[in-house]
């Protein structure tokens, strides 16, 4: 398999913090890649660096060969990576149809069109996708009156709306009731299956990450301190020290 | 040298007074971010209390200043008594819809002061003790000059002990830098809101009070001083007094020396330090970045539906009713209508950004005196027909948004507002001084319509036609991608930019439609009225297509062109009556406690009541 | 979705039915726009005037017109100080109230913008406060005149005193809008004229009812001028005059100023009023002359106050529409228009005047005279009426400047 993503050397720091420090690791085609570390290990500023939100002290983070670090978060997009955030972003004056359209129209470089009218454009297309995320029923409502859950499904739908290479999740489950999780992550997982996206996703639910990840990599206070298969970081003495001393229920 | 000290502590005599008044606004805004227009109402009301005080009771030195300091309890007071009785209704109403009900006070204030203090200006006795002038390097500079040039940072220290040494300023800076975290701090935000109205009101009534003995208390005073404040603010840095007092410091020895070089900069001057200052440093000299944008608990708006058969029938009444208009028999009623007409398309533009593109503008009449003058000028030098001077009134606007919005589009929030007035405020400075090319504040006459438009009947259907065509174009922009990019960029800039839209480009597309259709209602505004004069582009026209917006309300589609209606129609009417002022004001405050989603906004939330979704 | 708005319109609709009912058909109406709640130190003497006149005009039976007395009925209204405002409220008093003529306007935009639209709509428009030049020159025409005496004939009146002085240096500080450039030219050129060498050193233009006069009176004195010319008014004068004042402006140099001695500016000032200062204004106390005592007696009887600049100009207003109403017979325009021409006021408060034919300015004049503080009141003294038809311009350079009707 080759690296769908490739990151290297990836430093960030805020102030005197160092919020990430010189983090290297790939996402391979079709894998699902789970991002894991205790609160404030520097998870999401890695994120945000990966899709050109926030620019990275050093370091470099590719995409097919293709060097991302210095791209606009709109650009990055257009190369093929999807997002979704830890705490859900849609645009909360439009119905769950329409959120995804906007990443249709968006994709097809339509955004300035003047004369067709919204609604009807790739209408079945985005119906689609909120077939596959299970969100059909709920279509025409106002994304500002769903649950919690529901918006996260939309969300992910939204992502998918260039045909993502690699998807990034931040915290794709927060929020949910326990059902909800395994649900959203066993289509996440079906997502990656039949096109062959890859997913990084963040995550403190332990039974998601465990359950479904493919490879994990553990950050703790911006430094990456083990990668690999679930087993092996369920056996990783320093990974246990870390999330026992946090607190953390870590479900062994 | 001399001469250069002392009018360097002339400049900071001024900066004093306008610090003083730029503070109150700066905390009131910080914490309720509620844009006071009433502001300069209390610095007014401050003057005239303190006025009062001193003729009535013979004062020493110590009784000035108590007297000063009565005058600002006084109105701090008053301050309470707007907040308690009548804002307090309306915190969770859309954002900005307070500067609705501020307005609303400021009419009602002009006429109270009028019927309280007469038309006359008042020259109040000059400061006991301080009553002289002190040679400073051979010069003479007053004794209170010295008092105010002390006072300022006198009060900077008062505010910054209070805001650093107490809970209460704790609450204060917490609430203007982070809302959330002031539930966090579990504040009881009536109190606190209250309390701050208290300390803002006081202070802009101790600024009026202590100008007792410098220049004379008019009628004028509200309305001269509410901008300046506001630059003040912003120059500064929202909720940073430090960065108040260091802009009011900077612009008022900008001015001090800048007229001993062009003394016709005054006019303009403070918009264009401001307008500098924004465009280098996007949140002020001080301030930092704002992260939350909205009022507390604010509904979204609803998904946009096509008209469903009854508003369809709706409007198609409401346009044959326009049509019939001329049947009436009545020149006047096409004469009002045609203003009606031509108000609603300017309110329908500066909706098209405010509302969806969630870019609120304080300088929307930019570009409809930009569409004004542009024809007039057309006409008046070239003599070209009128058909072409109204499209060149469109170009001339479309060109200034293409300017202006460029760099506007890199600020949001209150400091875009601010960066709007500020290029508004040139642009009218520029049309005002520049007496040979655009006559002044003499205005261009003779701009009427060409000759086959220029019976009442035939300039109605054309403006009817005109404004109704491009009121329906911008609706249907709005239900295109086009529109939708624009609330996608209002609703979430960080998802509308991880899909792919360039949230900038779709605001600066936005801009420079809505400027372009101002345009076009100006260029027929310049023709209905046969001149065109600089009051077209000033401060109160853009304030007025705010009212006529938010009356409507921001969140409907038709609310623009109704509120424009209700507004102007409702002024016409009432500017009748002796106290109309006054009368309107309370209008406005009624209207706004009874439909606080705008008149629209209530109508639509009556009709939907029933089919409400859980 | 547009319900308010019929609702609205219904409302106007009935609300204008109800308040056209009152007059009767004999009446002659008059339009009268002004801005009464922008300006009111200013314009509610004016109104008080007008007033005045016209139930003293009415009190006679009204206007000779036919063999019959016909009543004279105001309909009055503000234009917030909007150009656009005025406009509309003109096209409504001609359109819906069939007013016979127009009169009003105090900001010179307003005048000129009805100025225009008398120009358009051929109607009588007789501007009675603005002051502006333009608008009976450069922007005349057929249908506008002007009661009160313009920019260029009070600074002319000012100039020809003033040049008796000898003073060279000279500096003017003057609000910056069109007002204050036209007082500012037309006293340059007015004194130019009297042949007096002149070295204008310094301008100081303040905006209008803003101005931070400390600052404007430093930079005033540091160019060391022997005399100033002021064309500050309202709040702006009050501020100069005591900042001058403290800061030693006014020490050893003449000062001239334009509508200085206006009542509704100099008497706010109260003993802090500056002395000696060369100005137009109203001695409203000093002056002694049947008619004037008539009418002064009779407004202080009726509004508890003494009059202003703006009462007599109210005044001589209404006097001046009653007049021509007599002369033309008719309330046609163009009949109005030829009667307005050469029209002559024998008996106003102020003294005889006539509307000239040649440019439609009224040669009502003004009194010249100097500041004083008598009995803790500002005061003019040493004043002299001067007659308006003596500060024109000749006859031939008044064409020039005229376009042709």
């Amino acid at each position: 398999m080759t690296a769908a993503l490739s990151v290297r050397g990836l430093s960030k720091a805020f102030g005197g913090v160092q919020a990430v420090e010189n983090v290297s690791f790939e996402v391979e085609a079709g894998q699902l890649l789970a991002l894991i570390g205790p609160n404030g290990a520097g998870k999401t500023t890695c994120f945000n660096m990966l899709n050109g939100q926030l620019a990275p002290d050093s370091g470099s983070v590719t995409l097919e060969g293709r060097e991302l670090v210095g791209l606009s978060p709109r650009r990055v997009w257009r190369l093929g990576v999807g997002r979704t955030f830890q705490i859900t972003a849609t645009f909360s004056s439009m119905t769950v149809l329409e959120n995804v359209q906007m990443a249709l129209i968006s994709h097809r470089r339509r955004i300035a069109a003047m004369r067709p009218r919204t609604a009807s454009l790739y209408r079945d297309e985005a119906m689609a996708l909120l077939e596959r995320v299970g969100m059909a029923a709920q279509a025409e409502r106002a994304c500002s009156i769903l649950a919690y859950g529901d918006l996260k499904r939309v969300e992910l739908a939204v992502a998918l709306g260039n045909e993502p290479k690699l998807l990034l999740m931040d915290e794709p489950t927060a929020g949910m009731a326990p059902g909800e999780r395994v649900e959203l992550m066993a289509l996440t997982a079906g997502i990656v299956r039949d096109r062959g996206t890859s997913v990084l996703f963040t995550e403190h639910d332990m039974d998601v990450v465990f359950g479904h990840a493919d490879r994990i990599i553990v950050l703790n206070r911006g430094r990456l301190i083990a990668e690999g298969s679930p087993d092996t970081v369920r056996a990783d003495p320093h990974v246990r020290e870390i999330y026992l001393g946090a607190g953390t229920t870590f479900a062994l | 040298m001399g001469f250069y000290f002392t009018q360097f502590l002339t400049g900071l005599a001024s900066a004093s007074s306008l610090f003083l008044v730029a503070a109150g606004l700066s905390i009131i805004f910080g914490v309720t971010r509620i844009v006071n227009l009433a502001h300069g109402s209390f610095y007014m009301l401050g003057a005239y209390i303190a006025y009062s005080i001193v003729t009535s009771i013979d004062v020493g030195p110590v009784g000035f200043w108590l007297a000063v300091l009565a005058a600002a309890v006084a109105v701090g007071l008053i301050g309470v008594a707007v907040e308690m009785l009548l804002l307090r209704r309306i915190y969770h109403a859309p954002e900005m819809f307070q500067l609705l009900a501020t307005f609303g006070v400021v009419l009602v204030v002009q006429d109270a002061a009028l019927a309280i203090w007469g038309p006359a200006d008042k020259l109040g006795p000059r400061a006991p003790g301080l009553d002289g002038a002190v040679r400073i390097f051979g010069e003479l500079v007053p004794q209170y000059d010295l008092a105010m040039i002390v006072l300022g940072p006198l009060v900077l220290g008062a505010i910054w002990l209070l805001f650093h040494k107490t809970r209460w300023g704790t609450l204060v800076r917490a609430a203007t830098q982070d809302r959330q975290m002031l539930g966090a701090l579990g504040a009881n935000q009536k109190v606190l809101f209250t309390s701050v109205f208290f300390a803002g009101a006081a202070l802009a009534g101790l600024g009026g009070a202590a100008q007792v003995p410098r220049e004379a208390v008019s009628l004028f005073t509200d309305l001269n001083i509410i901008a300046e404040a506001f630059v003040i603010v912003v120059v500064g840095g929202m909720g940073s007094i430090l960065g108040a007092f260091l802009a009011a410091v900077l612009i008022s020895e900008l001015n001090a020396f800048g007229i001993l070089i062009f003394p016709q900069i005054t006019l303009v001057l403070m918009f264009l330090v401001m307008a500098v200052i924004l465009v280098v440093r996007p949140w002020g000299l001080l301030g930092r970045p704002e992260f939350i944008a909205r009022g507390p608990g604010e509904m979204p708006e609803a998904p946009y539906r096509p008209a469903d058969g009854r508003l369809k029938l709706l409007g198609l009444a409401a346009l044959l009713l326009l049509v019939a208009v001329p049947l009436a028999g009545d020149d006047f009623l096409m004469v009002l209508m045609v203003d009606v007409l031509l108000l609603a398309l300017f309110a329908t533009s500066l909706h098209f950004i405010m509302g969806p593109g969630g870019m609120v503008s304080f300088g929307h009449a930019a570009y409809f005196g930009l569409g004004a003058y542009g024809a007039a000028m057309l006409t008046k030098l070239l003599d070209t027909p009128m058909e072409l001077a109204v499209a060149g009134g469109i170009a001339a606007a479309a060109a200034g948004a293409v300017v202006f919005g460029w760099f506007c589009v890199r600020l949001s929030g209150v400091y875009f507002a601010m960066l709007t007035l500020a290029f508004a405020q040139i642009g009218w400075s520029v049309v005002f001084q520049w007496g040979d090319v655009t006559g002044g504040d003499d205005g261009i006459l003779n701009v009427w319509p060409a000759a086959w438009a220029s019976s009442r009947i035939v300039f109605y259907y054309l403006t009817l036609a005109l404004c109704t065509g491009a009121i329906l174009f911008m609706r249907h922009l709005l239900y295109a991608p086009f529109g939708y990019g624009l609330r996608a960029g209002r609703d979430s800039p960080l998802r509308a930019e991880a899909i792919g839209i360039d949230v900038r480009m779709r605001q600066w597309h936005g801009f420079i439609l809505a400027g372009a259709m101002s345009g076009l209602a100006g260029s027929l505004y310049a023709f209905s009225k046969g001149s065109v004069f600089p009051d077209i582009m000033a401060i109160p026209q853009s304030i007025d297509g705010l009212m006529m917006v938010l009356l409507g309300g921001v969140k409907t589609l038709s609310g623009p062109y109704v509120g424009a209606a209700a507004f102007h129609l409702l002024e016409d009417q009432i500017s009748r009556l002796e106290f109309w002022r006054a009368i309107l004001g309370v209008t406005i405050l009624f209207l706004v406690i009874v439909f606080p989603q705008g008149l629209v906004g209530f109508l639509r939330q009556r009709l939907s009541r029933d089919e409400a979704a859980p | 979705m547009r319900i308010p708005t019929r609702l609205v319109l219904g409302a106007a609709a009935l609300a204008v039915v109800g308040m056209s009912g009152a007059a009767s058909a004999q009446d002659i109406r008059i339009g009268e726009i002004n801005s009464y709640k922008r300006l009111p130190a200013f314009l509610d003497p004016y109104r008080n005037g007008w007033e005045m006149a016209l139930d003293e005009i009415n009190a006679e039976g009204g206007v000779s017109m036919d063999g019959k007395k016909r009543k004279l009925v105001v309909i009055t209204r503000d234009d917030a100080g909007k150009p656009g405002n005025a406009v509309k409220i003109a096209e409504e008093l001609v359109s819906r109230e069939n007013v016979a003529l127009l009169a009003g306007g105090f900001l010179s935009n307003i005048g000129l913008a009805l100025a225009d639209f008398a120009k358009q709509k051929k109607v009588l428009y007789l501007a009675g406060e603005p002051l502006s030049d333009a608008l009976v020159w450069e922007s005349g025409n057929r249908y506008t005149f002007r009661l009160r005496p313009s920019t260029y004939m009070q600074a002319a009146m000012l100039a020809e005193e003033a040049a008796k002085a000898g003073k060279t240096k000279w500096a003017a500080v003057a609000p910056n809008y069109a007002y204050g450039k036209d007082g500012v030219g037309a006293y340059k050129k007015a004194f130019a004229a009297t042949g007096a060498k002149v070295e204008w050193i310094e301008e100081q233009w303040p905006p209008v009812f803003k101005i931070d006069a400390g600052p404007v009176v430093r930079a005033l004195e540091q160019a060391k001028p022997e005399a100033i010319y002021n064309v500050l008014f309202g709040p702006d004068l009050l501020k100069f005059a005591r900042e001058g004042k403290l800061r030693g402006l006014f020490e050893g140099r003449m000062v001239v100023g334009l509508l200085t001695g206006e009542p509704e500016y100099l008497d706010p000032l109260k003993d802090e009023a500056p002395e000696g200062w060369i100005v137009t204004g109203y001695p409203w106390y000093a002056i002694d002359t049947p008619a004037h005592n008539k009418f002064r007696a009779a407004y202080e009887k009726r509004f508890k106050t003494y009059p202003r600049t703006g009462s007599i100009v109210g005044y001589n207003l209404m006097l001046s529409l009653a007049a021509v109403l007599e002369k033309a017979g008719s309330t046609d325009t163009e009949k109005l228009v030829d009667a307005m021409k050469g029209l002559k006021i024998e008996d106003s408060p102020s003294g005889p005047f006539e509307y000239r034919a040649i440019d439609h300015q009224s040669t009502m004049g003004a009194w010249v005279g100097r500041t004083a503080v008598r009995d803790g009141k500002p005061v003019m003294v040493d004043w002299s009426y001067r007659d308006g038809a003596k500060y024109l311009p000749p006859d031939e350079e008044v064409r020039k400047m005229r376009p042709a009707d």
